[in-house]
This record gives structure tokens, sequence and C-alpha cells, in this order.
């Protein structure tokens, strides 16, 4: 069992209020994932969870338990750290056994469960090894497997990729999906990588100074954002923020297309505009055009559409996917 | 790129740390020689370097007239047994001064040091009577809480700058692998600020053993280490070099010998955090 509920959870550090209030549903065996720029109060977030620091005010329930004031140590849930945060002065072995010998367990129950984890992780061949003799994705494993052994009721993530470099970090990203798909655990998981968030979660959790932006599963969060922070801060490229008289047309403060919904043609179309950039991918075409009396848009368009700086382009959104929000950036529906 | 050294520059800068190195050892060196003079050599003039008889005399003297054993065993308790206590009473201490600062700490931690400030003549008179008092005059355990506080403060700065070293990420997640308090402190802090305990450690005896101020004035027969074995020897008139330097040499062997087979240690204690 993992369920996670908070009740109007707020944090301050002196006069700094870090967390206003926030109100947040976890169900047993979700992957979810906060996600938001940094200093939104993310980690923060997880950090009470943990128990790593106390809430100043507001609950939090673990398994329908208040566990408010109960210690990490005794609230049952494992933590992977962005540092790994490994103990650099035992080996890989003694790392694992480590949170079960503070649990004492017995030798036999600790070096089965040791030696089963280690297989799961592929580190069965480096159980003698310092963790400084280790590279990054080894010591990332090494420390999910120190989570793992606990047989937590919910595992936290606390930015566990940033430190990996890109190739290594599409791989973690996997093996992390497919622990969770085997272990059925809730997990907990902190980015500022909107990437891993939309590649991983169940549900997304976006902060935005503190508060909850949105909270959905990750296509809900990008076909339907709530306001407009949640609108530019999912999906890569971003979303075309516009605002203007092409915006009052549709009676919106503000409208917002994405990149993949606009139609390019070279005779005809809504806007008419000049490429400034032109990116190919192969795939895909990313065009940065600078649109006349709207500004700068972005479109995404197939990989064989051939354009260049300086040619002349049309563009049509698709009307049913254009999002209107209000002057406050709250979304029209 | 490393830098380009020549020979002739590498020849001159040994010389030069070798006649710095004899300078500073001088003293010493000639306190040993003058222990195996007799006591005329010892006084004559001009003095006598290597030339003269060696003897053995003034060691046989000064172990006659006094139990060299003794005093050593004094020292032993004294120095060792203040550091201990002075090591279990600073590592809680150091640690929550390092990992959960108050708005105060830096004040305390300052505040401690400028104890150090205090010339030790200024509060003789009270603790003397507080001895008195306490019936801890000449006894080995008045000395070993004397010295522990004296030099608390130092164990407390060295250990507070090697527990700062330490990533507080480690120390969260032994909390979240399910440590208690003791736990934390004793698997995971401890043994990874080793290299640093064990300096202050090597430090402390250091100076505990060479501390003559309280030894002196707190002791006569029971608990005198070897600060008063060297000072019995010494006397206004000057008449009993030899056998003072035997003394000297004598006190300071051992703990010569143990800095000596140290010192790696002591090194790195004093250069730690320098560098990452």
């Amino acid at each position: 069992m993992g369920s996670i509920r908070l009740e109007k959870v707020n944090k301050s550090f002196g006069d700094v209020t870090v967390i206003p209030s926030v109100d947040l549903d976890i169900k047993d065996g979700e992957f979810v994932v906060f996600v938001g720029p940094s200093g939104c109060g993310k980690s923060t977030l997880l950090r009470l969870i943990a128990g790593l620091e106390d809430t100043t005010s507001g609950h939090i329930y673990i398994d329908d338990q208040d566990a408010t004031d109960i210690p990490p140590a005794k609230r049952g849930l494992a933590m992977v750290f962005q540092s790994y945060a490994l103990y650099p002065h035992m080996s890989v072995y003694k790392n694992i056994a480590f949170p079960l010998k503070m649990a004492q367990q017995d030798q036999a129950t600790i070096d089965k469960k040791v030696r089963g984890a280690a297989e799961v992780l592929n580190l069965s061949d480096y159980l003698d090894r310092r963790p400084g003799q280790l590279s990054g994705g080894q010591r990332q494993r090494v420390a999910i497997g120190r989570a793992i052994v606990r047989e937590p009721s919910a595992f936290l993530f606390d930015e566990p990729l940033s430190n990996l470099d890109a190739a290594l970090r599409v791989n973690m990203r996997i093996e992390i999906s497919e622990l969770h798909n085997s272990l059925e655990t809730t997990m907990i998981y902190v980015t500022h990588d909107q990437v891993e968030a939309m590649t991983m979660a169940d549900k997304i959790v976006v902060l935005n100074a503190g508060n909850i932006a949105q909270v959905g599963s990750p296509l809900e969060l990008y076909s339907r954002p709530d306001n407009l922070f949640v609108a530019g801060f999912i999906g890569s490229p971003k979303m075309n923020l516009l605002d203007g008289e092409v915006a009052a047309k549709r009676d919106a403060a503000t409208i917002g297309i994405r990149p993949e919904h606009i139609r390019l043609s070279k005779d005809s179309g809504e806007w008419q505009g000049t490429v400034n950039v032109a990116e190919h991918l192969g795939s895909d075409t990313f065009l940065h055009v600078r649109a006349d009396g709207i500004g700068q848009v972005t479109a995404r368009v197939d990989g064989e559409f051939d354009v260049h700086h300086g040619d002349t382009v049309y563009m049509t959104p698709e009307p049913e996917k254009i999002h209107r929000f209000d002057a406050g950036g709250l979304a029209l529906r | 790129m490393a830098r380009e050294v020549s020979t002739q520059r590498k020849t001159i800068n040994t010389v030069v740390a070798w006649a710095i190195g004899l300078l500073i050892f001088f003293p010493i060196l000639w306190t040993v020689l003058t222990s195996f003079k007799t006591e005329a050599t010892a006084i004559a003039d001009p003095p006598v370097f290597f030339f003269f008889d060696w003897t053995l005399e003034n060691y046989s003297v000064v172990q006659e007239r006094s139990d060299y054993m003794r005093y050593l065993w004094n020292s032993v308790i004294i120095a060792g047994g203040s550091t201990l206590l002075g090591i279990l009473i600073a590592v809680p201490a150091a640690w929550s001064m390092a990992f959960v600062p108050g708005k105060r700490t830096k004040d305390i931690l300052l505040w401690m040091l400028s104890t150090k400030m205090l010339p030790a003549v200024g509060v003789l008179y009270p603790i003397y009577l507080l001895f008195i008092k306490l019936g801890l005059l000449d006894s080995r355990f008045g000395l070993v809480i004397v010295l522990m506080l004296i030099n608390l403060p130092i164990i407390v700065w060295m250990l507070y700058t090697y527990f700062k070293e330490i990533p507080k990420d480690i120390l969260e997640a032994a909390r979240m692998d399910g440590a208690s308090l003791k736990s934390e402190i004793l698997h995971v802090l401890t043994p990874m600020a080793l290299p640093g305990i064990a300096s202050t450690i090597l430090l402390n005896i250091i100076l505990a053993w060479n501390e003559a101020f309280w030894t002196l004035n707190l002791t006569a027969v029971n608990a005198a280490p070897l600060t008063a074995f060297i000072a019995s020897y010494s006397s206004p008139e000057g008449l009993f070099f030899a056998k003072l330097s035997a003394a000297s040499t004598m006190a300071i062997a051992p703990i010569l010998i143990m800095g000596w087979f140290s010192q790696k240690q002591l090194v790195r204690g004093m250069t730690f955090g320098a560098v990452k």
C-alpha cells in the first residue's frame, strides 16, 4: 500500500513562504511526477513528504495515517537523491544492505535481498566495489537498489537523472519505468525536465511558485492546459502564445496554438510570414517564422517541406486546436 | 601543463628546506645532545657539539632519583583520557552545529574560541579553590577534566570543519534508510569523518601532553605527569643542564615518536578542506 494525501500543506522558511497551501491525492501504485521550473517548490514538497522538512501547517497522510509528525526513518518511504548520496566508505553490497541492517533483519534475509536487487539492477559483478569506483549510471542503480530492498510503500525520486549524460538518461528513464511496472509501487518523481514528466508519469503535477498549476495525465495537460503557465511549460517546442488583434478576433486575451497544429503552404493561408530560421531534423522541420502583424510563430512541418531563411510562407491554424485564455491567464472553454 | 623546474633550482630549494628544518629542530637536537654530556661539558664555553665523551650517566641518575614510568603513565592517562572524553562530547556538539545549525551557532563557535584568548592564569585562583573544595587536587581525574575543558573548543572547531565537508544528502539518505540518530552518527558520519577525527585526536594528545600550566599548578606527587618531571630538574642556578636535558628527552620522546609515525594524518588534518 502506498497512498499519500496532502491536506493544506504549507511550508515557510522564516518569512519566505515556499509552499502556500497544497492539497494533493496520490493513489496507491501511481507514478506521479512533480514538474516545474527551478525554485517552484517541487523538491521542497518531496522533502516534506519524506519528512526531511517539517510542515509549517497542514497534514500529510500516508496510507490514511497522519504522518505529519512521524520522523523520516519511520515513514516507510525510500528516497533516491540527485547526488546519489551513497555511503562512500561502504562497498556496493553494504550500501544496499544498510536499510535492511537498520531494520534489524537477519543476515540470511539481507543476503538474499541484496543479491536479488543486484541481479535486477545488473550490479552483481560490482558488489565488492566502493561507490567511487563506479560510473554515474552504476551509482544511480546502487541508489535505486538501496531503495528497493526495503520494499517501501512509496519511492521518492529527487531529480535522479540530472547528473547523467543525455544517452544514459534515456536508458535510466526506461529502467525506472520498467521498475515501476514490475513493482507496482507508488513513485513520486521530481524533475524540471518536462520530457521526463511526459514520458514517465501516470499523473503530472505542474507546480508554479509553490502552487499547483494543474494536475492531470500527460495527454490531458498537453491537450487541455488549464492556464497559460501549463500551456507554455508542457510541450516541446513550446506552444505559440499570441495576443493582440489575432486573439481578440477569437474573443480571448491570448490564444495558444501548438507548432504541430499549424498547416503551412507556400501559396495561401490565414497568416503570412517570412521564415527566420528553418531547423531541419530530418523527419520534421521546425520553422521559426516572423508573421506579419502577429509576431514570432513556431511551426512544425514535414521534413520534406523545403523552405529556407527569407522565404515567404502562409500559415493556417487548425481552428479546433486553438486554446483560448482570458486576461487572467485561465483557459476559456 | 607542468611547470618546468631546473635541477639547479631544485637543489637550492632542497638545501633551503633542510636548513630551515634544522633550524627549527636545533633546540631539540641540542637538548638530546646535552643529555649525553657530563654536567661539566654541558656548560663548557665554547660549547662542544659532537666530540665529547658520550655518557648515559644522566639517564641512570634521573631514573634512580625519580620514577619515570609513574610520570609517563600519568601523562598517558591525562592526555589520552582528556582527549577521549573531549571527542565523546565534541562529536555530537559538532554534529548539531554542522548539520542543524541554529541562529546562534556561529556566535557560539566564536564564543567558544574566545575562551582560548583568556590567559589561563586569570582563572587559576578560582579553579584552584574549586579543586580544593572538590578534593580534586593532585588527582588524575581532575586533570583529565580540566585539560578536556581547555581543549574542547579546539576539538569542537576541528570536528565542525571536518563535518561541514560531508554532504548533507548522505546523512539524509541514512535517515530515509531508517537509521536512528545514533546509527546515523555511528555508522555513517563517524566512518566518513575518520581521517578528520584521527587528526583531531592526535593534535589534542600532543596539546594535552605538552600542557604545563595546569599540570604543574594542580599536581604535587600522585598525578604529576612528565611536564612536572621535567620541571623538577630545572633549578634557577642552572647547575644540572645535562640531567634536565635527559629528563626532557625522556619526556618528549614518546610524543615525538608518535608524531613521527602519524605525520601523514597530521599533515592531512591540518590541510583538510583546503583542497577538494
